[in-house]
């Protein structure tokens, strides 16, 4: 039941972002180019998206377990280190290089785009270069 | 405060509803964030009972293109960008996001869901970046 609710969450979080245009890099880099031909769409999604996401984090707040009995897995972190940003500042270089990030990549790549599956596989790389620095500290 | 309706992306904020509902199944069903790095990353620790919902879930992103092209046609997708530039892409993507823990899914929509102060910096981050990149590959660099 696990397997199945997460993999109902990946075809309603792919379709969002087909629906939404985000599968579409042109439209996510006319976000990005805010001196140019400015495209608003992404904050709609992200608007919308918070909203909607706002309200389970709510309801989530006062539960100790998942409706599947699952323990919540929400990060307890709170302190803004130089990993976070230095990280963030790498992933959005890379997302204006290409206007491709992590959600996208996936579902451009289920498309059966050949740049995408370039993007992904260059992408799974990265995560494993930084899985193995990890794993030799 | 006046928004003229006509300009509405409604398609964009109607499909941002379909993540945020993404969102809630998993939360609120199996208790995790959805934030497609952390997902995708989290394979690589083969932890043992933590790796079929994370197959699940990107075999669901994946299947998503299926069936919508199975029902309708895709909306147009044009990547401009030469192989060269999506393979730098997709390593500072990747790389990226595992160092800073999230990318647009797990900080920009869950993160801010559940107003994280990391969150919220890491967005900021990520948006002034990609703000700046596209600046300077669009309009500064032009070759």
């Amino acid at each position: 039941m696990v397997n199945f609710m997460a993999l109902l969450s990946g075809v309603v979080f792919g379709l969002g972002i087909i629906f939404s245009g985000m599968v579409n890099p042109a439209i996510v880099l006319a976000f990005l180019d805010i001196t140019g031909n400015w495209d608003s769409s992404l904050l709609w999604v992200m608007g919308s998206a918070v909203a909607a996401g706002s309200i389970a984090f709510a309801l989530a707040k006062k539960r100790k377990h998942s409706y599947l009995g699952s323990s919540m897995q929400i990060p307890a972190v709170t302190k803004i280190d130089s990993p976070l940003l230095l990280g963030s500042l790498v992933f959005g270089v890379g997302w204006g290089i290409a206007g491709i990030c992590p959600g996208p990549a996936v579902v451009l790549a289920g498309t059966g785009s050949i740049d995408a599956l370039v993007f992904l596989t260059a992408m799974l790389l990265g995560m494993g270069i930084y899985q193995n620095a990890q794993g030799r500290r | 405060m006046y928004i003229n309706l006509d300009s509405v992306p409604w398609h964009a904020a109607a499909g941002g509803l379909m993540i945020g509902a993404a969102v809630t199944l998993l939360l609120l069903f199996n208790g995790r964030i959805a934030g497609v790095s952390g997902i995708v990353g989290g394979l690589y620790r083969m932890q043992q009972g933590d790796i079929s919902w994370r197959v699940a879930f990107i075999l669901g992103l994946v299947l998503s293109a299926v069936i919508w092209k199975f029902f309708f046609v895709l909306p147009e997708i044009a990547i401009e960008t030469n192989y060269t530039m999506l393979a730098l892409a997709g390593l500072l993507v990747g790389y990226g996001t595992r160092l800073g823990s999230g990318c647009t899914s797990g900080h920009g929509v869950c993160g801010i869901s559940r107003r994280s102060p990391r969150s919220i910096a890491a967005t900021t981050v990520f948006m002034l970046a990609g703000f700046m990149t596209v600046y300077l590959i669009r309009h500064v660099f032009t070759f």
